[in-house]
């Protein structure tokens, strides 16, 4: 907490400075109004295919749930925590493991629950997935990195223990469940078909609607609450923050308790939307999310929402033109092109 | 019994040891003012005061307690608040924010302490619903010092609250301090502005290389030629 | 196994011991001596061996390659005889042009930026590496690979006593880039990096232009990364963009740097021959400690606690890193004393 060696970006609500140059206010709602609008006629356009910007938009759902939780380690803790991706997988794993190991002792089995592929077990994971993912985040910071700061490293070693936490937990991944693929039982179902070819599988829709559901209610938490404001005001200024008497120890087991939380349901979805799950699948993520993270400013976490859609929604319409195994690569160029023409990211402040 | 007394702090950064033994007292309900040269350490005294600094030998004691050692937080809670000369404010939240992060470890309603604040700051009030970051220089240093006393101190620190302000804003703030410890709250104030704040300063302290220099009261440091000749311009 | 195989074994482990010395040399220049976190080794890595490879490697068999277009016979052609195969050295030198030309371009986009973004960068970088070359069979055959890579001097040596004299040749470039490295971090241009690493504000306050010592020093260990990754390819002769993942391509290589000490070359030398002796040797052992995965778990602990309890590694600058600390200890404030 106390390492202000090199500081990033306070965490920031959206300034929009960029748009208040268009006369446009600097709402949240305004810009999501505006983002939206702009998906529309993107989808709209005769060489886009709508499907896909759907597609974009399932996808970029899943970048945003493990993106709020970087970017609010990144601004508060001033830690590009390498290891968010892994703790991603290690949430798709442990939900595999209640699903596939636990449930199934207890009588509770199943798949295709409605319109969708996966059973009833994957929803009972999915919080008590959260839940370990969360305690295990807070515990490594006790272990690690809160020694780290109390020592006052710099950020470069806080990173590299990152990657080192990163490794460990995709070797344990792969030595627990293997290095091949699984998955959560699963039965095939139909996808919506909606007019203008564009096919939503219900998967997605489910995907999309948890993302929107726990969106909202860390902007609620960040908003309303005191230990959100206190989060917000640790971001913003680490050093007032003690001074204020703000408990930061608290702060920081919060901002690892939610960003475990929200990694490990984004790696549950990442697992049902992709039908698989294998260890390397996080570190896969780490380019997007962090592309989603700079695109919306370092610390700011509606940025990083709505980064994460335009990453998702990029990564998809590529393919339309350049072989799908780009994907990622996508993300890394918007990454470049922000950096290149407006570092601090779209929506971050440009202090 | 002093309110606050430091005696022979030593402290510093990484292997620079800025302070080397440093002593002041302040009595309580008394307005006292540090000044001295760039680098002498000042504004370290204040951090070491608050716990941002470590003190690595000597003592402060704050209503008779030793709170050298102890974390930040707890100072705070204990009754001493501190305003930072740069960096003071929550940019990124609005003013009423910015006053409950400073009621922050209250457990009882503060709504009327911020009305408090906002009678004293009336500025503020106006807009209260603007971000920190927008504010001008002279409402944010208001701000600042309104969120110090959210927490109702009995010693207010503060670190050259008039730095970087139009000298029609500077008069405001020194009333400002001048209407807050008639009110009863104690002030330790480090200053570059050094004759404005040593007038209205029970005593005055002047510090040089980390070490104490000179102390008399704040009338008397004014009319000593030394302290003129180096520190007022005169 | 009788004791010309042990020698064998021994001499392709010291061959491929010195590559990753190489490597951790090149970091060395990033971490040890500028702070540059680089995590997409495996991008200069895959870069550098596939350049030294195409540029040397024999025309493409049309029946295996169907897709390959990119001829990499230029070693081949009459029409450039450089004497015995001086295009071995050819290729190590386009392996370090090219990783230094794609150093520059990353340094430039992130150097002037927060420190964090360069690593976000590189992982960036290797990563779409990899895809290029999955993806781009004409470039080099795709997954299946490039095999068939020549041997350094393949016409003249005996294919049994090839390794005897790789070894010499490895050992000799290491000796070179040691040299080199060493001089280097001596100079005062070494110096303004050590500088840079322990206090920028201070350094670029002293008007050295701190971004373009961080892009040289970027440039120089991206360079020698490439000469590694030459060098690795026609040690092991196949290439394929599964051969660079992150665990033996990236991770490991800072595994040896943090065991070898960071600021210290010869730590960084004796790091890869520890550490790739322990990967190595590990593999004989029984159950579960032979296991990859297990080992890939132990990388990442070991990385962990070295951050933990010696920053500076086991060989480490250890004075340096201990007078670093305090300096960006809670004491200090972003408007410092004042």
């Amino acid at each position: 907490m106390n390492s202000v060696s090199s500081q990033p970006q306070n965490l920031t609500w959206p300034s929009g400075r960029f748009l208040r140059r268009f006369g446009v206010g600097m709402s949240p709602g305004r810009i999501s109004a505006l983002l939206a609008a702009g998906l529309l006629i993107l989808g709209f356009l005769p060489f886009t295919k709508l499907g896909l910007v759907v597609n974009g938009l399932i996808l970029g759902s899943v970048i945003a749930l493990g993106a709020i939780g970087l970017t609010l380690v990144y601004g508060i803790l001033k830690l590009g925590n390498f290891a968010h991706g892994d703790y991603m997988a290690l949430g798709a794993y442990i939900a595999f493991f209640i699903v596939d190991g636990v449930l199934p002792r207890v009588g509770i089995e199943g798949a295709g629950l409605g319109p969708f592929t996966f059973g009833f077990p994957v929803l009972i994971a999915l919080p008590l997935t959260a839940l370990a993912v969360a305690l295990g985040a807070i515990a490594l910071d006790a272990l690690i990195y809160r020694r780290l700061r109390d020592r006052a490293a710099s950020t470069a070693i806080l990173m590299m223990a990152s990657l080192g936490v990163a490794i460990a937990i995709r070797g344990l991944v792969q030595l627990i469940w293997s290095g091949e693929t699984q998955h959560y039982p699963r039965e095939s179902r139909q996808v919506y078909h909606l007019p203008m070819d564009v096919r939503i599988p219900p998967d997605g829709l489910f995907v999309a609607v948890l993302a929107v559901v726990l969106v909202s209610a860390v902007y609620a938490l960040l908003t309303y609450t005191k230990i959100g404001k206190a989060m917000r005001a640790t971001s913003d200024n680490p050093t007032l923050a003690l001074v204020s008497g703000i408990n930061t120890r608290q702060v920081v087991r919060w901002t690892w308790g939610i960003g475990g939380a929200l990694a490990a349901v984004a790696g549950v979805l990442l697992a049902v939307v992709q039908a698989q799950l294998l260890p390397i699948m996080g570190w896969k993520f780490l380019i997007p999310l962090f592309a989603a993270v700079i695109l919306g400013g370092i610390g700011s976490p509606y940025g990083a929402l709505i980064g994460a859609l335009v990453v998702g929604v990029s990564m998809e319409l590529s393919t339309q033109w350049i072989n799908p195994s780009y994907k990622p690569a996508v993300a890394f160029a918007i990454m470049i092109g922000v950096l290149l023409a407006r570092p601090r990211g779209i929506f971050g402040d440009a202090a | 019994m002093a309110l606050l007394e430091a005696s022979n702090v030593v402290a510093g950064y990484g292997e620079t040891e800025v302070l080397h033994g440093v002593s002041i007292k302040l009595n309580a309900g008394q307005v006292v003012t540090i000044i001295g040269p760039n680098g002498c350490g000042k504004s370290t005294l204040m951090k070491a005061i608050v716990g941002l600094v470590r003190v690595r030998s000597g003592s402060v004691h704050f209503r008779g307690v030793d709170i050298s050692g102890h974390d930040p937080e707890w100072i705070v809670r204990s009754g001493l608040c501190y305003v930072p000369q740069s960096d003071n404010v929550f940019p990124s939240m609005t003013i009423r924010e910015n006053l409950e992060m400073g009621a922050f470890v209250r457990r009882d309603d503060y709504q009327s302490r911020i009305d408090e604040m906002f009678e004293l700051f009336p500025d503020l009030r106006r807009s209260a619903r603007r971000k920190a970051g927008t504010l001008s220089g002279g409402q944010r240093q208001m701000l600042a010092i309104a969120r110090a006393l959210m927490l109702d101190p009995v010693l207010l620190l503060l670190d050259e609250p008039s730095a970087g302000l139009a000298p029609a804003l500077v008069e405001g703030v020194f009333n400002r301090i001048k209407d807050i410890n008639s009110a009863g709250v104690s002030i330790l104030l480090v200053e570059q502005n050094a004759k404005e704040s040593l007038r209205m300063s029970d005593r005055g302290y002047v510090l040089s290389g980390g070490v104490n220099q000179l102390q008399d009261t704040g009338p008397a440091l004014l009319d000593n030629p030394e302290v003129g000749r180096v520190y007022l311009g005169g | 196994m009788d004791i010309g195989g042990v020698i064998d074994y021994l001499i392709g482990f010291a061959i491929m011991a010195m590559i990753y010395a190489i490597f951790a040399l090149g970091l060395n220049v990033h971490w040890g001596f500028t702070g540059l976190f680089n995590i997409g080794i495996a991008g200069f890595f895959a870069l550098g061996a596939y350049t030294a490879a195409l540029l040397t490697s024999p025309p493409p068999d049309p029946d295996q390659f169907e897709d390959f277009i990119f001829g990499g016979n230029l070693a081949n052609q009459d029409l450039l005889d450089l004497g015995v195969d001086a295009w071995f050295l050819l290729g190590l030198a386009a392996a370090a042009v090219v990783c230094g030309l794609v150093a520059l371009m990353i340094g430039t986009i992130t150097l002037r930026l927060n420190d964090d973004y360069l690593s976000i960068a590189t992982l960036g970088i290797a990563e779409s590496v990899r895809f290029f070359f999955l993806n781009e069979k004409w470039a080099a055959n795709g997954s299946k690979g490039l095999y068939r890579i020549p041997k350094f001097l393949g016409d003249v040596i005996a294919p049994e006593s090839y390794d005897y004299l790789y070894v010499v040749v490895v050992l000799v470039i290491l000796l070179i880039l040691f040299a080199a490295v060493q001089r280097a971090v001596r100079s005062p241009w070494g110096r303004v990096l050590r500088a840079i690493r322990e206090d920028e504000v201070a350094t670029a306050a002293s008007g050295k232009s701190v971004f373009r010592f961080k892009l040289q020093s970027f440039v120089l260990g991206s360079m020698i990364m490439g000469i590694g990754g030459a060098l690795f390819a026609h040690h092991v002769r196949f290439l394929s963009p599964l051969t660079f993942d992150p665990l033996l391509a990236t991770f490991v290589i800072w595994a040896m740097l943090m065991v070898g000490g960071s600021g210290n070359n010869i730590g960084a030398v004796l790091g890869a021959f520890v550490v790739w002796g322990i990967w190595a040797g590990t593999q004989f052992l029984p159950g579960i400690l032979s296991d990859p995965s297990f080992r890939l778990f132990m990388i990442g602990v070991l990385i962990v606690a070295i951050m933990l309890l010696r920053p500076g590694g086991l060989l480490g600058e250890w004075r340096r890193i201990v007078a670093r600390s305090p300096a960006h200890s809670s004491d200090r404030d972003p408007a410092g004393p004042d």
